[in-house]
């Protein structure tokens, strides 16, 4: 198999000066892809949790959870993607929004469910939430030159039902 | 409790880890360590004359004796030039504490004087690192570091100590033990794969048994010997697993590999189960990936998870320690009477005695010029087989691992993995300090020796009896081949013009030289250095220059796709194989 699928692998980790940097380093010293990366302490302060979008064949994603896993900092991890899992990012756009736009660009905001942040008389600042594939879509369906800024949290995740990933 | 300094702290540390002896080196951000080393003797300080043999030198230690090697250095250049010896040990998994100092905690960050990131330079090649900057955690970050550096996989640890935390003061505490919650290697192997393996390796027709250094790592050969000779299987290893099972023994059919004999790899290309323990399918092993046992069905037993099916898809992965597993597999065969295929392992020998008979390692004798591997062999014979060998990196190297048969663990210590030209002296007298009674013999070439050649002043100083074969061919021998072989023989700055004189460089350090030109003079030296007990001799073998390292698999190459010794046209063959060196 040599398809390369996108994979959102969620890490609890020692929350310590240079766990991040041991993960990072991880990915650019042995040539892993890292599409995004989100880290925030947890509710147990000793914790930290870091989320990340990679890809590649089934062989590589075995290596890169080999690799993390073998991390001294790293507690434990789950391959969302493996597992009936809910996907969020956090999505901050700021578009053009003069004249005839501004209402075609509520009514796009409104059925991506975005909230409107923050209005001048020529923008709109809109917040919307969804796995990936969503705010892509979002941003294909808004006309390119309206687009002022994007800002993305990238992706973080947590399993369905009961399972719960702790140290 | 009185308060002790994080100085005074270390040093008990260190006793209560029995440690016996500290490579380093001073400066400015470790005098407080220093002042602690001063008032005491049962931690025995070696003065090196260059970091990164404080490095080797523990590393050799380690390899010598399977105790943790342990280091001291300053902040700054004491680590930078630390750091080659460092990643050394990590790539081929050895077991080290490492001290640094650092600035005091108030300037980290300020590009104060003598600071780098050392924790940040070091990340990519210790297996964890630990920047203290609180006096409370001194103990236990210790006790920590031993712990991570000397289970699992073994590899080193670093620990960087600002200045004001080694006077700072606290109660000494040292626990007993530690438990890390993200820490727990898997030492005994899964029951059900076990089972699985034995049954996978008793239905072989062609089988072959593939070992590396994690059999010598976790002192796994006993129980290697005896599942090996209980099934009566051919066995061949690494370069770093040489010794683990005794190479004059019929059943080892030699190194595999690059330079591998061709018995060795037209098995392993030929063999229907491979069996491979405590290795890791290293590129100078395979060959070329898609080549590499295209009709084996694959066991493999280690001990970290990501060296199984990294490089090559496995079968059967069990990870574990290699005694526990090993133990439990010839359980599993002794109590249930399994037997190997009698007539089909004896068709197997048959065909394994073919190729065997093609005597890959012979090389044509002169009387003229000495050869290479005439001095490893009469080293082999004036020494009976028991010296410790430790080497530097090259075509002496593989000499020595060809034609010194090594029948014990620990017995060859060199560097396979990161390649580290300088590493056979600093390493032999680590491995003197280890076994004192023991010869220990540093096989070098011209080249790798001037890297690390001021620790002649150290062995000196401490009394390191060690006997330094150099195998002077005037050339850097191995990269000189690649250019004969893969570059239309274009010696691009591969020919030294001038060399130093290194018998008188050798007494001007205190030390017995000799030059020995011609090949009947060989033996005759060799026995006169290794009757000279406590001096150090450095014996300065004039050798071919010309001479070439056979078989030869040129890397991209397949496992069956050997250059012979005198057989082949030499030509460039693959693109790929002008890509590693
Ligand atoms: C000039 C030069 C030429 C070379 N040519 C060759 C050659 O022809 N042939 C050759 O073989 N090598 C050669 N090498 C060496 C090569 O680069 C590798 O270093 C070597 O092949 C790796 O050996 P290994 O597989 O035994 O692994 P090691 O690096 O020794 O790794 C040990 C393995 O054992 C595992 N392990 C550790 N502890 C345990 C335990 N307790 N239980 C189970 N498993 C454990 C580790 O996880 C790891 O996977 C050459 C090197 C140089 C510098
Ligand atoms: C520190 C370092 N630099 C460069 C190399 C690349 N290299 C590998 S073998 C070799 C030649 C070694 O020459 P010498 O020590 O004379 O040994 P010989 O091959 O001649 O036996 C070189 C330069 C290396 N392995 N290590
Ligand atoms: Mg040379």
């Amino acid at each position: 198999m040599n398809n390369n699928n996108r994979h959102l692998i969620s890490i609890l980790m020692e929350n310590e000066a240079g766990a991040l940097s041991r993960v990072a380093n991880l990915f650019s010293a042995r040539g892993y892809n890292i599409e995004s990366l989100t880290v925030a302490p947890t509710d147990d302060p000793t914790l930290s949790r870091l989320t990340l979008v990679t890809s590649g064949n089934e062989q590589i994603i075995e290596q890169i959870v080999k690799q993390l896993n073998k991390l001294i900092d790293v507690v434990k991890l789950i391959d969302l993607s493996e597992t009936d899992a809910i996907e969020r990012e956090l999505m901050l756009v700021k578009t053009k929004a003069s004249g005839e736009q501004r209402a075609e660009m509520m009514r796009l905001a409104e059925i991506f469910g975005g909230r409107v942040l923050d209005v001048t008389e020529a923008t709109y600042t809109i917040e919307l939430t969804g796995a990936g594939g969503k705010l892509d879509n979002f941003l294909r369906a808004v006309e390119k030159d309206a687009i002022l800024e994007v800002v993305r949290s990238g992706a973080t995740g947590i399993a369905r039902g009961q399972k719960a990933l702790h140290a | 409790m009185e308060p002790i300094t994080g100085a005074e702290i270390l040093v008990r540390c260190l006793k209560e880890e029995g440690v016996e002896y500290l490579f380093g080196y001073p400066g400015g951000a470790v005098l407080h360590i220093y002042d602690a080393l001063y008032v005491q003797d049962d931690i025995k300080h070696i003065l090196v004359r260059h970091e990164q043999a404080a490095l080797h030198a523990a590393d050799g230690y380690s390899r010598a004796c399977g105790k943790p090697g342990v280091a001291l250095v300053t902040s700054g250049p004491g680590l930078t030039n630390a750091v080659t010896g460092i990643a050394n040990a990590y790539m081929d998994s050895i077991p080290l504490v490492v001290f640094s100092g650092q600035v005091p905690t108030a300037l980290i960050g300020n590009d104060a004087f003598q600071e780098v990131d050392a924790v940040g330079i070091t990340r990519p090649c210790v297996k964890h690192n630990f920047l203290v900057r609180d006096i409370k955690n001194l103990a236990e970050t210790i006790k920590k570091a031993f712990y991570i550096a000397t289970t699992g996989r073994p590899g080193p640890v670093l620990i960087d100590l600002p200045k004001d935390v080694t006077i700072a003061k606290a109660e000494y505490h040292y626990p007993k033990k530690v438990k890390l919650r993200s820490y727990s290697p898997t030492v005994k192997g899964h029951a059900g794969q076990i089972r699985k393996a034995v049954d996978m390796i008793l239905s072989a027709k062609r089988p072959m048994i593939y070992t590396g250094g994690g059999v010598i790592l976790s002192d796994g050969s006993p129980e290697l010997v005896e599942l090996t000779q209980l099934l009566g299987y051919p066995i061949t290893q690494t370069l770093m697993g040489l010794g683990a099972y005794p190479a004059t023994d019929s059943q080892f059919v030699g190194m595999l590999g690059m330079h591998g004999t061709y018995e060795a790899n037209m098995a392993m290309h030929e063999c229907d189960v491979l069996i491979a323990i405590g290795a890791r399918f290293d590129d100078r092993v395979t060959g070329k990936i898609d080549k590499f046992c295209p009709t084996a069905k694959i066991v493999h037993v280690d001990i970290d998870p990501s060296s199984i099916s990294k490089n090559v898809q496995v079968d059967i992965p069990i990870v574990g320690s290699v005694p526990n597993v090993l133990r439990a597999m010839i359980n599993v065969i002794r109590d249930e009477k399994l037997k190997p295929d009698a007539e089909a392992l004896t068709r197997w020998w048959r065909q394994i005695d073919e190729w065997r008979a093609l005597k890959s390692l012979s090389y044509r004798q002169s009387s003229e010029v000495i050869k290479p591997q005439f001095v490893i062999q009469k080293l082999y014979q004036v020494t009976g087989g028991q010296a410790i060998i430790t080497s530097d990196v090259g075509q002496h190297q593989m000499w020595a691992a060809q034609y010194y048969h090594f029948d014990r663990p620990r017995q060859w210590i060199n560097s396979g993995g990161l390649g580290t030209m300088g590493f056979g002296l600093p390493a032999a007298m680590g491995a003197k300090f280890a076994f004192p009674d023991q010869d220990v013999v540093c096989v070098t070439g011209d080249g790798s020796i001037q890297m690390m050649l001021q620790e002649l002043a150290t062995m000196k100083q401490y009394h390191t009896p060690v006997k330094i074969v150099n195998l002077n061919n005037g050339y850097l021998g191995m990269v000189r081949q690649w250019q004969e072989f893969f570059y239309q023989k274009r010696y691009c700055m591969t020919y030294f013009e001038a060399l130093p004189d290194f018998v008188m460089l050798a007494e001007a350090y205190g030390h017995v030289g000799m030059r020995i030109e011609k090949p009947g003079d060989v033996e005759g030296a060799l026995r006169e250095a290794f009757a000279l007990k406590d001096r150090t001799v450095f014996l300065d073998f004039l050798t071919d220059q010309t001479e070439n390292v056979f078989p030869m698999i040129p890397s991209g190459g397949g496992q069956n796709e050997m250059l012979l010794a005198e057989r082949d046209e030499m030509v460039s063959t693959h693109d790929e194989g002008m890509v590693l060196l």
